[in-house]
C-alpha cells in the first residue's frame, strides 16, 4: 500500500463572516496547497458558509496535552491527532 | 434577427449542457474523493450556465420551456460545439476538453459581460465568476499533469493531440455570429482566436506539451446542427424517459 | 493493559456528556469499534453515489438533475468528513480503502440493491435517507467529539436529501397511470430494506449494550427503526400508495405501528455480500481507484518539485 497515495491531510479553518474568527471546520486530503484551497472551497463552502478559508497541513498544527495528559510536555506527542499509522487488526478480532 | 438570437443561445446553452452531462457520467469515478466532488461542482455550474441560456431562448421562440428544449429537441437542432461531445476517455482527456472549454468561455464571457442584450448580459455576469474559477482548476491540472510524472505527461500529450482538431470549430463564423456580432450582442467566434491560442499555448508550453499542428477537421459543424456520432447516444441516454412516456410531467 | 482507574474516569466522562477527543485516553475496544464504525459510515456513503449515479444521465428534468447531481455531491462530502473523523483515531484513509478492497469492512448493505426506475430516486432519497437521517439524529450526540461534529454538519445536509426524494414520489404519484405503478414498485422493493438499516433487533444485536454503554449508540436499533417506521406510514399515507405489508397496523396501546417480522434472511445474505449487487459495487469503486492511480501518482510528484522548487528559491 502506497503510504501517501491520498496525499496530505490539511485542517480548514472557515471565517463565516469578515471580522469573525476562523473557526475549524474539518480535514480533507490534497497534493498541494493549491489543490487542498480549491478543494476547501468545494467542499466546505458550497453553501455559502464562507467569507474567509485558512488551511493548514494537519502535520504543522501544535497542540497542548490534554487535561489528563503527562505532567511534562512530551514534544513528541504535540501532534493533533494521534500519529497516523498503519494499525493493523490482529487476527481473531471479529467486525460484523 | 430573432432566429439568430435563439440560435446563438442554443449554442452557448447547448454546448453547457452536454458538457455538464459528460461531467455527470463521470460522478463516482474520479482519482480523488475531493476531485469528484470538485468536478461536480464544475458540472452543475455549466448546467445551470445551460439552463439559464435555454430559458432565454425557450422565451423568445414562445411556446416551449427549457426542459421541452432539453429533452425534446431531434439531434440536428442542437447547436452545441463537436468538442463537448467527445467521450470521457480518461481524466486526462477530460480535463483537456475542460481546459480547452474554460479558456473559451473565459473570453468569450469576458465579452458577453458588454453585450448590449440585457438577459444576456446578466446572465453572464453570474457565469464569468464560475468560469474564473473552472478557468484556474483546469489550468491547475494542465500543470499537474503536464509536469507531474512521465506517465501523465504522454497521456495528456495523447488527450491533446486528439482533441485538438476538434477546437477550431470554436472560431469558424457563421450566419450567426455575423448578426450577433453586428447587433453587439457578441463577439465573432474568429475574434477570440488569437487570445486563446496564446493562453493555450503557454499554458501547454509550461506543461512541457507539445503543441499539434492545426488543420481543418470538418466542413460541418455543430453549430449548424451536424454533429458527431457521439451526440446521438448521449442524447438517447438524456432524452430516454421523457420521450418514453410523452404525457408524463416530471 | 487497561488501567481501572482510566476506565472509571473514562466512563464518569461518557456518564456527564463530555465528549471525547482524539488524544483523550480511551479504552482500546471503544477506539476500535469507532475505527471501524466511522469508517464504515464513510464507505456507505461514497458506495451509495452508485446507485444514485444510475439515473444522473436520465434524470428526466433539468430541475431533477441539478438537485440529484448536488446531492450526489453532498454524499461525497459526507463520505469525506467521515474518513476524516475516522483519521483522527491513527489510521490512514488509505488504509481505509485497503480494508474496503480486501472486503474486510461493510458499509450499510442497503446500497448493493439495484436502483432499476426513476422512482428509485424517489423511494431512495424518501425512505433510505430518511432512515439514514434518524439514525444520525441520534448520533448527534455520540460520545467521540469528531464523529459529533461530522453528525451535526451532516444533519444540516440531509434533509434536502429526503425532500428531494420525496418531492420526486408526490410527482408520481400525481401523474400518469405508468408513473403511479413506477412509484408504488419502487416502495414495494425499497421499504424492506430501509427497515433493515437499522440492523439486527435488540435482543440479536451483541455490541449494542457496550456501545449504548460508553455512548457510542445513543439508541437502541429496534427504538430508532420504530421511530422511522411511524415517521414514514404517515409521509406515505399522503402519497396515497400502500405499503408491501399486509400487518401494519396503528397499535392504539403503544401509539405505535406494528408491522410483520423482517425477513432476516435477506438481510444476513446481502449483509455477507451473496447478492451481485454487493461485487459490482465494490468492483466499481475499486476500478474508479485503480485507474485513477496515475493521475494521484502525478499530482503527488508534482507537488514534491514544487517544494523544491520553493525550497531553492
Amino acid at each position: 500500500m502506497d503510504n501517501d497515495d491520498q496525499g496530505i491531510l490539511w485542517e480548514v479553518f472557515i471565517q463565516v463572516k469578515a471580522g469573525r474568527p476562523y473557526k475549524h471546520i474539518g480535514s480533507l486530503h490534497a497534493y498541494d496547497k493549491v489543490m487542498a484551497m480549491q478543494s476547501a472551497r468545494d467542499l466546505y463552502t458550497r453553501r455559502n458558509e464562507g467569507n474567509g478559508i485558512w488551511i493548514v497541513k494537519a502535520d504543522d498544527i501544535v497542540s497542548s496535552e490534554s487535561s489528563d495528559g503527562e505532567a511534562f510536555f512530551d514534544p513528541s506527542n504535540d501532534k493533533v491527532y494521534r500519529h497516523p499509522t498503519f494499525y493493523k487488526i490482529p487476527d481473531g478480532v471479529k467486525h460484523i | 434577427m430573432k432566429n439568430e438570437l435563439i440560435d446563438y443561445c442554443l449554442r452557448i446553452g447547448d454546448s453547457s449542457l452536454i458538457l455538464s452531462h459528460r461531467i455527470a457520467e463521470y460522478c463516482s469515478k474520479a482519482p480523488l474523493l475531493e476531485e469528484d466532488l470538485a468536478i461536480t461542482n464544475v458540472g452543475l455550474d455549466l448546467l445551470g450556465q445551460a439552463e439559464n441560456f435555454l430559458t432565454y431562448a425557450a422565451e423568445i421562440k414562445g411556446n416551449t420551456n427549457a426542459d421541452n428544449l432539453t429533452f425534446k429537441r431531434r439531434e440536428q437542432d442542437f447547436r452545441c460545439l463537436h468538442l463537448v461531445q467527445t467521450p470521457n476517455t480518461d481524466f486526462a482527456f477530460i480535463l483537456a476538453r475542460q481546459f480547452f472549454i474554460d479558456v473559451y468561455h473565459k473570453i468569450l464571457f469576458s465579452k458577453l459581460v458588454k453585450s448590449e442584450d440585457l438577459t444576456i448580459k446578466g446572465i453572464s455576469k453570474k457565469a464569468i465568476k464560475e468560469i474564473n474559477y473552472h478557468f484556474q482548476r483546469s489550468s491547475d491540472w494542465i500543470k499537474r499533469l503536464g509536469l507531474g510524472t512521465q506517465e501523465s505527461n504522454k497521456r495528456l500529450q495523447n488527450a491533446i493531440n486528439e482533441l485538438w482538431m476538434y477546437t477550431d470549430e470554436l472560431f469558424i463564423d457563421n450566419e450567426t455570429d455575423l448578426i450577433i456580432s453586428k447587433n453587439n450582442i457578441g463577439p465573432l467566434s474568429s475574434s477570440l482566436k488569437i487570445e486563446w491560442t496564446k493562453i493555450v499555448n503557454s499554458a501547454l508550453n509550461f506543461s512541457e506539451i507539445t503543441i499539434p499542428e492545426s488543420d481543418v477537421y470538418s466542413l460541418r459543424y455543430g453549430k449548424d446542427g451536424f454533429h458527431t456520432e457521439y451526440l446521438g447516444y448521449l442524447l438517447a441516454e438524456m432524452q430516454h424517459l421523457p420521450l418514453l412516456y410523452p404525457d408524463a410531467k416530471w | 493493559m487497561e488501567d481501572e482507574k482510566k476506565l472509571e474516569e473514562f466512563q464518569q466522562k461518557i456518564d456527564a456528556n463530555i465528549k471525547i477527543e482524539p488524544k483523550d485516553w480511551m479504552p482500546e475496544k471503544y477506539r476500535q469499534t469507532l475505527i471501524r464504525q466511522i469508517s464504515q459510515h464513510a464507505h456507505s456513503e461514497i458506495i451509495g453515489m452508485q446507485p444514485e449515479g444510475n439515473w444522473l444521465t436520465r434524470a428526466p428534468s433539468l430541475r431533477s438533475k441539478k438537485i440529484l447531481m448536488a446531492k450526489i455531491q453532498d454524499e461525497a462530502g459526507h463520505g469525506l468528513y467521515l474518513y476524516c473523523a475516522a483519521e483522527t483515531l491513527g489510521v490512514k484513509r488509505e488504509q481505509f480503502l485497503e480494508w474496503l478492497h480486501e472486503g474486510k469492512a461493510k458499509y450499510s448493505s442497503v446500497f448493493n440493491y439495484p436502483t432499476l426506475t426513476w422512482a428509485d430516486m424517489g423511494a431512495v432519497g424518501w425512505l433510505v435517507d430518511g432512515a439514514a437521517i434518524v439514525n444520525q439524529v441520534s448520533l448527534q450526540g455520540t460520545s467521540y467529539g469528531p464523529y459529533a461534529r461530522a453528525m451535526v454538519k451532516i444533519c444540516m445536509e440531509e434533509s434536502f436529501h429526503q425532500r428531494q426524494g420525496f418531492e420526486i414520489m408526490v410527482e408520481l404519484a400525481k401523474g400518469t397511470k405508468e408513473q403511479k405503478q413506477m412509484a408504488q414498485d419502487a416502495l414495494n422493493r425499497w421499504w424492506w430494506p430501509s427497515i433493515m438499516m437499522f440492523g439486527p433487533h435488540d435482543s440479536e444485536s451483541a455490541h449494542s449494550n457496550q456501545s449504548l454503554k460508553w455512548k457510542i449508540k445513543r439508541a437502541s436499533n429496534d427504538e430508532l427503526r420504530q421511530s422511522y417506521i411511524d415517521k414514514t406510514i404517515e409521509q406515505g399515507h399522503h402519497l396515497g400508495l400502500t405499503f408491501p405489508d399486509p400487518n401494519l397496523k396503528f397499535n392504539e396501546a403503544t401509539k405505535h405501528y406494528d408491522y410483520s417480522p423482517i425477513d432476516w434472511d435477506e438481510f444476513w445474505n446481502v449483509v455477507k455480500g451473496n447478492g451481485a449487487g454487493n461485487k459490482l459495487r465494490l468492483k466499481h469503486h475499486i476500478k474508479a481507484h485503480e485507474d485513477g492511480k496515475w493521475v494521484r501518482e502525478a499530482a503527488k510528484s508534482y507537488a514534491q518539485k514544487q517544494n523544491l522548487i520553493q525550497k531553492s528559491a
